[in-house]
């Protein structure tokens, strides 16, 4: 293991979490706001935003799947180090972490007619992230938001599965933004 | 005029206030020591422990001492303080086989390899109040046996011998954990069985009278009861081999129901299984008695509508913390509620009157 | 032991708590099951409103704890306690001031911003729990939407008394997928259940969270002949003159005399501040109440 792995994790992780959840939070209650996160620096590739979510949510219960670009052994052994977390392909995958292209959306759990949340959240690394582009209605957003997706008929096929479903989680850097399976893009 | 009250700071300041002193009683009465409690009230001890799910004798009785002898209350401190407790790792599953027997019976045979020991049992005293024990409570010395240190193996294995017992199929590795997932229906024997050990004694005994009175009876012997102390090993990846970390007395039963079979299938007996921590003899024979009487559908059984065999009934309601919690709720203030009913009910009947008036 | 960890909870609990929070974000209505675990306060004294706020809490909230929407009844206090000394947060009786609400039986009568959560404690979190007991049942009539036996039941009520005879816990139907059981806040509250804050529901010793993100479309249940009236005792509160309140309902005298006063203590004794005085109110005063 190299001294990486030790290094980047949350300074006070019972306040540096509860600071990280409460950006998780809002921003998958309200999609389409983004949100800073800090408190970590995960080893490059991974964006910090991407990285503090997964230290405020991950830990041995949460396999995840490292799409290629992120799959990394000094990715592995800081996530193992600071979660726990196991590593697995995308069926079994509580977490995802990669670029939009490199996830293969059809893999992974969507949920099942009793349990749908029992589906995977995608943390999806985005070049960019502003309040762009497609437009965003449904729960948690008054009458419409707008975020720079990085395509549109995948998640408006996602949204039709409803209750089922995939979440997303977009990062950049130090910023998220979130889209649950309820929202409707155009 | 009318100004509204406060005090509920105040209120609760003072109730804790009250507590501690009648918790302490007569001052002018010695103070109850939790060696004491630990040693002299020690079956209180063990039930809390099981019900607790945290052998830690110490502990039990320190939340004895403060919960003033309400065993349930006794409980729940130690469940509130477990589910604070950070988790290292899983022991290795227990060996009864090698249990050092303080007791040991079994009703289907006379006598077999162990022998029979009744072992420090209430079961032939004569209920009859020693007062004695008011004025001075020191007893006379206690004839001694060479102590047991060869294994006594369980009675269910000569009857597996023969293959007359149904054998049991290897679970998974790692059984789900009750206390760290929540629970899922339909529920497997393992998870079922950490239900049933942690459930209250009352309760789970009124459900295995219930199966002995007809309800879904299943006719149980009690193959063995037995109850002693094991060892408790845990692997260390680091050592590569498993250690002993302590020891735990543990009351086992194992009975043995009505057997079944079909054209095909030569007819066996079933089991029933009971596993508790301390000298809890009353509850672990309940528990398997219980345990049999959930095995309806794994066993091809009928399903008779009894309430021992609704998995559902008895593991969302055996749980005397989650019950007594729940029933005393409804001490806390309703009236917000209440008062939409009252309003409703109002309303209700001055429609009704209405009508009735309308009508005459 | 004094070293408890921050908000209590250790932080495994937390994750398992928070992942169950975002996954009723993103499916409004739908109860996730979670491992609850056993809080130093009775299960039904809001252990799941607890295990909510301990996992939502940050050192930076203001929180307010309200029960029957008085900050001042017991077991709202108790619970205020327990956060002060185990989070160290800083706490409320003022509903604009608190970030984070947690609640039992009310909402405040003053609207949340966007800015507030509002936490409620849960004891039965299944609305079709009274018309069929098993869960295994239940489950799967969540997941046909096959809600028939709730329309029955309130079709069986007006039958009989000409009238939906559900006061409160009534049930409502969120984004036109899940029948949801708001807690047990009378029926007058409903209308305020869609909001601009974020709604989290905890139900300890049922092991359920459930959400409502800001602005979700919530529906409470009724028929076109017989639309939904969210109701109130047909009074005025008497220390403030609010008429737009819920009202508790006090006996007085032992000749059945009473009164009614806001359930919202905060929402009227900041009215009686501004001027406001009821039929049987005193001026206010510093203290008084």
């Amino acid at each position: 293991m190299q001294v990486t792995a030790l290094e980047g994790g949350f300074g006070n992780a019972p306040i540096d979490s509860a600071h990280a959840f409460r950006g998780v939070m809002n921003a998958m209650a309200r999609p389409g706001t983004i949100h800073d996160l800090a408190g970590a620096t995960p080893p490059a590739p991974l964006s910090v935003a991407a990285g503090v979510v997964l230290l405020t949510l991950c830990d041995p219960d949460t396999p995840v799947f490292l799409a290629p670009s992120r799959d990394t052994q000094a990715l592995r052994d800081w996530i193992t180090f600071h979660t726990g977390a196991p590593f697995s392909g995308p069926d079994q995958a509580v977490f995802a972490v990669g670029a939009w292209d490199e996830l293969p959306l059809t893999s992974f759990p969507i949920g099942t007619s009793q349990y749908p949340d029992r589906s995977t959240t995608l943390i999806v690394e985005l070049p960019a992230l502003d309040n762009t582009g497609a437009t965003l209605r449904g729960p948690g957003i008054a009458e419409s938001a707008q975020l720079s997706l990085p395509d549109l008929a995948p998640l408006q096929g996602n949204a039709t599965l409803f209750p089922l479903g995939l979440d997303f989680m977009f990062t950049c850097q130090s910023r998220l933004a979130a889209l649950p399976r309820t929202t409707k893009v155009s | 005029m009318y100004v509204a009250v406060k005090g509920g700071e105040k209120a609760i300041d003072n109730a804790h206030a009250w507590l501690a002193e009648e918790r302490r009683g007569d001052t002018a009465v010695a103070a109850l020591s939790v060696a004491q409690i630990r040693q002299q009230l020690a079956l209180a001890v063990n039930r809390v422990m099981a019900e607790g799910s945290l052998y830690d004798p110490d502990l039990a009785a320190l939340a004895i001492k403060q919960a003033r002898g309400d065993l349930i209350e006794a409980i729940f401190l130690i469940r509130a303080y477990r589910t604070t407790l950070p988790r290292f790792g899983g022991s290795a599953p227990v060996d009864t086989d090698a249990m050092v027997c303080d007791r040991r019976v079994s009703a289907t045979f006379k006598d077999a390899p162990g022998g029979q020991v009744l072992g420090p049992t209430f079961d032939y005293t004569h209920r009859l109040l020693d007062f004695k024990l008011a004025a001075d409570g020191e007893v006379p010395a206690v004839p001694q046996a060479p102590i047991q240190t060869a294994p006594t193996p369980h009675i269910m294995s000569f009857l597996d011998r023969e293959d007359l017992i149904q054998s049991e199929p290897v679970g998974p590795e790692t059984p789900p954990d009750l206390t760290r997932t929540p629970l899922e229906l339909p529920a497997d024997r393992a998870l079922r069985l950490q239900a049933l050990t942690r459930g209250d004694e009352g309760f789970i005994l009124g459900m295995a009278y219930s199966t002995q009175r007809g309800y879904a009876r299943n006719h149980a012997f009690v193959a063995e009861l037995r109850i002693g102390a094991v060892a408790v090993e845990m692997d260390i990846p680091e050592l590569g081999f498993a250690i002993e970390i302590g020891e735990v007395t543990l009351t086992e039963c194992e009975t043995v129901n009505q057997f079944q079979g079909s054209k095909t299938q030569p007819p066996q007996f079933t089991r029933g299984y009971g596993l508790v921590f301390g000298m809890t003899e009353r509850k672990a024979i309940s528990m398997a008695l219980v345990d049999r009487a959930l095995r309806w559908k794994e066993l091809g059984e009928d399903n008779l509508g009894a309430p021992a065999q609704d998995e559902e009934f008895v593991l969302y309601h055996a749980d005397n913390i989650q019950a007594t919690g729940f029933l005393e709720h409804i001490k806390l203030p309703h009236y917000v509620d209440f008062q939409s009913e009252l309003e409703l009910i109002r309303k209700l009947r001055r429609e009704a009157q209405t009508m009735q008036e309308a009508a005459q | 032991m004094t070293d408890y960890n921050f908000a209590y909870l250790d932080e495994q609990t937390k994750r398992m708590i928070r992942r169950a929070i975002l996954k009723g974000l993103a499916i409004p209505g739908y109860q996730v099951p979670f491992a609850s675990r056993e809080m130093p306060m009775p299960y039904g004294w809001g252990t799941g409103g607890v295990q909510v706020s301990a996992a939502v809490l940050t050192p930076d909230d203001v929180f307010k704890v309200i029960d029957q929407g008085a900050d001042d009844t017991t077991n709202a206090v108790s619970i205020r306690r327990f956060f002060q000394k185990t989070a160290g947060v800083a706490v409320t009786e003022a509903t604009t001031e608190a970030s984070v609400i947690q609640t039992r039986h009310r909402i405040p009568e003053e609207a949340l911003r966007e800015d507030q959560i509002i936490v409620y404690q849960v004891p039965i979190p299944e609305p079709l729990r009274f018309l069929e007991p098993s869960e295994v049942e239940t489950r799967k009539m969540h997941s046909l939407e096959e809600y028939g036996l709730m329309h029955v039941k309130l079709y069986e009520d007006i039958s009989q008394h000409g009238a939906i005879a559900t006061s409160y816990a009534y049930p409502v139907k969120v984004e036109g997928r899940y029948v949801m059981d708001p807690s047990p806040i009378p029926k007058f509250d409903n209308p305020k259940l869609e909001m601009a804050g974020i709604q989290l529901f905890g139900a300890g010793r049922e092991q359920r969270i459930y959400a409502l993100p800001p602005y979700t479309k919530v529906v409470s249940l009724d028929f076109d002949d017989f639309p939904f009236e969210a109701t109130k005792a047909d009074h005025a509160c008497d220390l403030c003159g609010a008429d737009d309140s819920y009202l508790d309902e006090l006996i007085v005298d032992d000749a059945g005399g009473r009164m009614f006063m806001c359930s919202d203590t905060d929402y009227c004794g900041k009215r009686r501040k501004d001027g406001h005085v009821g039929a049987q109110g005193v001026p206010y005063q510093e203290d008084a109440a």
